[in-house]
């Protein structure tokens, strides 16, 4: 029987080291693109080390038995959200690494606590943890649409809701700015 | 046949690493010749020869084009941002060659056995009898669509030129806006198929009459408009407008670099086509019984749509197509989303 029955679970083993491999190298090519991005001083640079991180992410959801939550994550992220970042930088030519300086303790705690309680969290769950994890079975999208849509219709229609809200405001904000001069 | 690689027989691999040669190949030739037939044909619709002198009417002109591309001087501005103004041809033109994978080509076809479908990313499942392909294959071309753009952007704002920034960030605007569209305009042929899987998509559209193109017509205009608009074609072609952004993004670049976005362009042209084909004229299923040269056929059709087009319309002022994009077509994407909801609701 060609390929072999069973989803991930009833996979050959050498299938399974190869699936981990896979992973850990688009492990750390998220991790590496993620700091590079951090660290990096040039905008423009920064968000092609973190489109990179977003495609390995996306990878490794696919490799987890989520294709679409793989797919949103390049549609959505990569695709859409970053191009909007990019065209901002690029028209407030914000490109100049040589203009920016240090930040210093002051601007970065809040960040510093946040990535602590991150942090914390991670290691309770991982302490917590018993047993390998429960491997995926791929979710179409039939399935994940009905639960998106019927057990969390409401919030979802909440957040398109905000969504809206916002456009309208940034709108507005747009409008009563151009008023007083000639374009 | 018994030799088998991670529990999978060996004509697994060599199936799929012959797929992707022959479409590769077939993308590749499809572009260097896409050139010489857009010259021939817009010469000729314009009363001139076109290219004649490189071998019989000039059809070794692509091979020399490139060559000579090749030995040009590589240039780079002393300002240019180095590591982005090398990596953007590679951006623009890897997108376009692997949004291809999720494309059916052909029927299943059977070699020593083994039943193999003529798509990169899919399999025979002997067990369930049936072809396994990416079951969110709309949504992967949607996002691959998106990627290409990068490439431009990076490359208008790398080049340190500001005939190229503008390009760039006219690109990034143009894509983004009718991508929008584009990707609405598939979302009801996808209503209709009730899958994303493109090999389903095909199934659905057996005979000519089946095609989605006849219940689908306002999203099948709408998409080839769209793309037009996406592939950065004439007339909508303003990243490039000679006339005020000299060569837009591509300005600085030159030799093979420079022939990289030429053929990301064409490519784009190939895969947009392919697209258009899988999703309104069924794809490989359509009027002649064989498979490959059904969808090749239909491919070209698209590819000479694009050339005609572009030897009869002048280009968009860049306001006229932003309005287009957001205040013409998107409504009528969404509100043809709605009609066909109501529709499909009501004669399930």
């Amino acid at each position: 029987m060609w390929p072999p029955k069973g989803n991930h679970m009833g996979l050959p083993l050498q299938r399974k080291i190869m699936e981990q491999i896979i992973f850990y190298i688009l492990a750390a090519a998220t991790v590496i693109a993620t700091v590079f991005s951090i660290t990096e001083r040039h905008a423009v640079h920064a968000i092609v080390y973190l489109v990179t991180s977003f495609f390995a992410l996306a990878v490794i959801f696919y490799l987890l038995g989520a294709p679409l939550v793989a797919v949103f994550e390049v549609i959505i992220y990569a695709g859409a959200i970053m191009v909007l970042f990019m065209f901002v930088i690029m028209m407030l030519d914000l490109g100049h690494p040589e203009k920016v300086g240090t930040p210093g303790i002051r601007d970065w705690w809040p960040a510093l606590v946040l990535a602590g309680v991150v942090f914390a969290a991670i290691v309770t769950i991982v302490a917590a943890a018993t047993g390998s994890p429960a491997a995926g079975q791929a979710i179409g999208v039939r399935e994940f649409a009905l639960v998106l849509f019927q057990r969390y219709g409401v919030a979802i229609e909440i957040i398109s809701m905000q969504l809206l809200f916002a456009l309208v405001g940034a709108l507005y904000l747009g409008r009563r700015q151009g008023k007083g001069e000639k374009p | 046949m018994g030799y088998e690689i991670l529990g999978l027989p060996l004509i697994y691999y060599l199936a799929m690493l012959g797929k992707v040669i022959v479409v590769f190949l077939f993308v590749l030739l499809t572009v260097a010749y896409a050139t010489y037939a857009e010259r021939k044909i817009i010469g000729h619709m314009q009363v001139r020869l076109g290219p004649m002198e490189t071998a019989w009417h000039g059809l070794l002109q692509p091979i020399a084009d490139g060559l000579k591309l090749f030995f040009k001087e590589e240039i780079i501005p002393s300002q240019a941002s180095k590591l982005v103004f090398l990596l953007s041809p590679f951006i623009a033109l890897v997108p376009a060659f692997i949004a291809f994978a999720v494309i059916p080509f052909g029927d299943t076809i059977e070699i020593a056995g083994y039943k193999i479908p003529l798509q990169i990313a899919a399999y025979y499942d002997t067990a369930a009898g049936k072809v396994i392909d990416v079951n969110v294959g709309v949504l992967y071309i949607l996002a691959m669509a998106g990627m290409g753009v990068y490439g431009i952007v990076l490359a208008g704002w790398s080049s340190n030129n500001k005939y190229s920034l503008l390009g760039g960030l006219r690109s990034a605007a143009q894509v983004i806006s009718y991508e929008l569209a584009a990707s609405f305009a598939l979302v009801a042929v996808f209503m209709l198929s009730e899958s994303l899987s493109l090999q389903k998509i095909v199934a659905d559209q057996a005979g000519v009459f089946g095609w989605y193109v006849w219940k689908q017509p306002l999203a099948f205009i709408l998409f080839c408009i769209c793309s037009v608009a996406e592939t950065n074609r004439t007339p909508f072609d303003l990243p490039e407008a000679e006339n005020e952004l000299v060569a837009g993004f591509g300005t600085e670049y030159s030799s093979m670099k420079y022939a990289m976005f030429f053929m990301a362009e064409y490519a784009n042209m190939v895969t947009v086509s392919a697209v258009a084909a899988t999703f309104f004229l069924g794809g490989w299923q359509g009027p002649t019984p064989w498979p490959i040269l059904n969808f090749v056929a239909k491919v070209y059709f698209f590819m000479f749509c694009f050339i005609w087009i572009r030897a009869t319309y002048p280009r968009y002022r860049y306001d006229q197509l932003m309005r287009l994009g957001w205040k013409v077509f998107l409504p009528l994407a969404l509100l043809n989303i709605v009609v066909t909801g109501i529709v499909v609701t009501l004669f399930k």
